[in-house]
């Protein structure tokens, strides 16, 4: 009997099929016109982007609200060199996608062909893997890997280059979503001593402090890590990446540590005998100066990656593992010390250093951390929040309440301006019940503005948020504290009505210049169908605070701001 | 201090460029590499020798770890081990040097593999120490080129780095 065959671009059509998949995110091209051919009369959804770079940026936010690898196709070349900004975003925050890019046929590479770029090599050090696929026979066991890559141990962007002739090869399609790869076997349960070693430190400790980041989010454990703090009575500190992991009203957590973080989580990390860090890496915004970093403190070290462990600060009790199944572990045998004491010390923190900011300005312009503020009551820890990158990311990583995993998007590590409206427009379609708020500046806004086509052409309801100050905002501060105030480069002058811009994609367009109008701008873009731009005309020169310059001991804190 | 490193990889393409690149990105500095085949098809050993602190290379072995295609990492530098290394020297040899080259040569027990009117290759194996020394002495009669193959090492007695 004659074996049946298939074509190259079908059998990636299936696989995507048989993994789950139901959207995809991509940009047509030359190279990748077969596959792009297929998908035509496939049931997958495509949404069109109007540059690759928010292909990735919108499956990255799918990705991290839904948990499953995001999937994007991009062309040869142009469209491949596009993706990369948004690839190595997604390898620093460590999220699963599956990127196909179509290449120049086989006999063309190496040539110098036109729309020809050696993507495995320029995405070497930027993807958890990637492959050049010489003939569509490889095709099946290549895409059972990449999903399997991307979506287990620490989680990571795979990206799969398909030459054009190896689309329309014909071969054999076997497929099977189980895979084994002789040289990756992630561990998931912790070593059973290194637990008992956590839950004696954890009985002993007079001081604890958990600290927690994306890895949280990533392996499901907010529920668990609830669990554990509230037994052992234990504050909760979260990175960037891991707001919503623990809930941001409730009164064991202490914000957000480090460059900008709450005095009180700064504190607490400085003046621990315990940080029991689960899912973070130690990033040199939290730590700040490393040699003063947490020096009266064991650290139990909990992540999935084994190079992060002891990588920058070093570690009293390793626990390689997945978060969620060793913090059960730990749970199961726990045995509650005593924190009271310690949590006075904390509340008394808190009560002398709250958050500042967002106070009325007494006539002057609006304030940015009011407008973050508003947001927050008026969505009431129920929406998914996606940031770019500067001040209002900071204000909104400070003042904006977030209760749920896998609702608070942002670029923590890339620090990727432009990261925000397309991830927004994932999220959306990841969650289409859920309220969509995308908090941009008017500088990271633009990196992706094109976007505002997507949203409109897929009717998606989402609310982009301007914080408007006419800067580059955080240079600017860096400027202001540290250049003696010259300001090279960061005044946004020529910047557009985006009110006009909004009603030219076909969105509506506000804008906000004082408290009242921005609630009420709010108000009415949260009745809106379809995006809403909200322009937040806000104080140009205001600074974030608290801040810990670079490099500094993170206890060495310039409060500024409205109580300096 | 000196790390050498048995790294058991997939022989797939690019899997050089992402153990070189891995080094340079992360500035770790590779003093030399050998490639080569092992007993079992499809899987290469590569034997990397890195200058550094116990802890940057407890960080390297970490790093190579994730690459998917990289089986398994020993430090053979923790273990009983031989290490040798390959090293071909042209050296200037006139007809009136030739034999003083030969006996020093011989005392290493090197072999002259080429010899032509003005000059002579000689091979010589063994570790480091060795290299330097025969490279030394040789120096006396001006060395026109030298190529070297990096280090490879295997566990004394039987056991063995596998792929499991």
């Amino acid at each position: 009997m004659k074996k049946k065959m298939t074509k190259g671009s079908s059998m990636i059509i299936s696989a995507l099929q048989k993994e789950g998949v139901e959207l995809i995110f991509g940009y047509p091209g030359g190279a990748v016109l077969p596959l792009y051919d297929r998908l035509y009369d496939s049931p997958l959804k495509h949404i069109l982007v109007r540059h690759e770079q928010a292909a990735v940026h919108a499956a990255d936010g799918y990705a991290r609200v839904t948990g499953n690898p995001g999937v994007v196709f991009a062309t040869s070349g142009p469209g491949a060199t596009n993706l990369v900004t948004g690839i190595a975003n997604a390898y620093m925050d460590s999220v699963p996608l599956v990127l196909i890019t179509g290449q120049v046929p086989s006999s063309f590479i190496g040539t110098d062909a036109f729309q020809e770029a050696d993507i495995t090599g320029i995405t070497l050090p930027v993807t958890k893997h990637n492959y050049l696929v010489k003939e569509a026979g490889h095709l099946p066991e290549i895409l059972s890997e990449a999903f399997y890559l991307a979506s287990t141990g620490r989680r990571g962007p795979v990206l799969i280059d398909v030459p054009k002739d190896v689309f329309d090869q014909e071969d054999q399609f076997n497929y099977s979503v189980e895979c084994e790869i002789p040289g990756y076997n992630p561990t998931y349960s912790g070593h059973a001593g290194q637990i008992t070693r956590a839950v004696k430190a954890i009985r002993d400790a007079k001081r604890p402090v958990i600290f927690g980041g994306g890895g949280l989010i990533r392996s499901g454990a907010s529920a668990v890590l609830e669990e554990l703090a509230e037994k052992a009575n234990i504050p909760v500190i979260l990175s960037l990446m891991g707001l919503g992991a623990y809930p941001g009203d409730k009164s064991l957590f202490l914000g957000m540590p480090g460059m900008h973080g709450s005095i009180t989580a700064n504190y607490a990390l400085s003046e621990a005998d315990l940080i029991i860090a689960t899912g973070v890496r130690f990033d040199d915004r939290v730590t700040g100066k490393l040699d003063s970093f947490a020096n009266n403190a064991r650290i139990i070290h909990i992540d999935i990656d084994p190079a992060e462990i002891g990588k920058n600060v070093k570690i009293d009790v390793p626990i390689v593992g997945d978060v969620k199944t060793v913090l059960k572990a730990i749970l199961k045998k726990l045995q509650p010390g005593d924190t009271v004491k310690w949590l006075e010390q904390i509340e008394n923190w808190q009560k002398q250093n709250p958050m500042p900011g967002g106070l009325k300005g007494n006539g002057d312009a609006m304030k940015p951390q009011y407008v973050i503020r508003e947001l927050s009551r008026l969505c009431d820890g129920d929406a998914i929040v996606a940031t770019d990158v500067g001040q209002h990311q900071m204000w909104t990583a400070q003042h904006f309440i977030i209760r749920n995993p896998q609702s608070f998007l942002t670029s923590g590590g890339l620090g990727t301006m432009g990261y925000g409206f397309p991830a927004s427009i994932g999220a959306k379609l990841a969650a289409p019940d859920k309220k969509v708020v995308c908090i941009t500046g008017d500088g990271s806004f633009q990196m992706n503005i094109q976007e505002l086509a997507t949203a409109v052409n897929n009717r998606l309801d989402i609310i982009i948020a301007i914080i408007n100050n006419g800067f580059l905002g955080m240079v600017r501060q860096w400027q202001d504290i540290f250049y003696e105030k010259r300001y090279a480069q960061t005044l946004l002058q020529g910047n557009p009505d985006f009110v006009r811009v909004a009603e030219a994609y076909g969105a509506r367009g506000m804008q906000a210049s004082d408290e009242k109008e921005a609630t009420a701008a709010i108000e009415q873009a949260m009745q809106e169908k379809g995006p809403v731009v909200i322009d937040f005309v806000v104080e140009p020169e205001e600074n974030v605070y608290p801040m810990v310059a670079p490099n500094r001991p993170i206890n060495d804190i310039i409060i500024g701001g409205d109580r300096s | 201090m000196k790390h050498v490193l048995a790294v058991l990889v997939e022989d797939k393409p690019g899997v050089l460029a992402r153990v070189a690149g891995l080094f340079s990105r992360r500035g770790f500095n590779i003093d030399n590499i050998a490639v080569g085949e092992t007993i079992t098809p499809g899987i290469s050993r590569m034997t990397i020798t890195v200058e550094g602190s116990d802890t940057l290379v407890e960080q390297v072995v970490k790093q190579l770890h994730k690459l998917v295609n990289v089986i398994k990492v020993s430090n053979l530098s923790e273990e009983p081990s031989v290490m040798r290394e390959l090293m071909l020297i042209k050296v200037n040899a006139e007809v009136g040097s030739r034999s003083d080259i030969q006996q020093i040569v011989e005392t290493f027990r090197g072999k002259v593999v080429d010899v032509s009117p003005d000059s002579m290759i000689i091979e010589v194996t063994g570790d480091e120490g060795k290299m330097e020394a025969i490279k030394l002495l040789l120096q006396h009669f001006g060395i026109k080129e030298i190529v070297r193959t990096g280090k490879i090492a295997l566990l004394r007695g039987s056991r063995i780095t596998r792929e499991g």
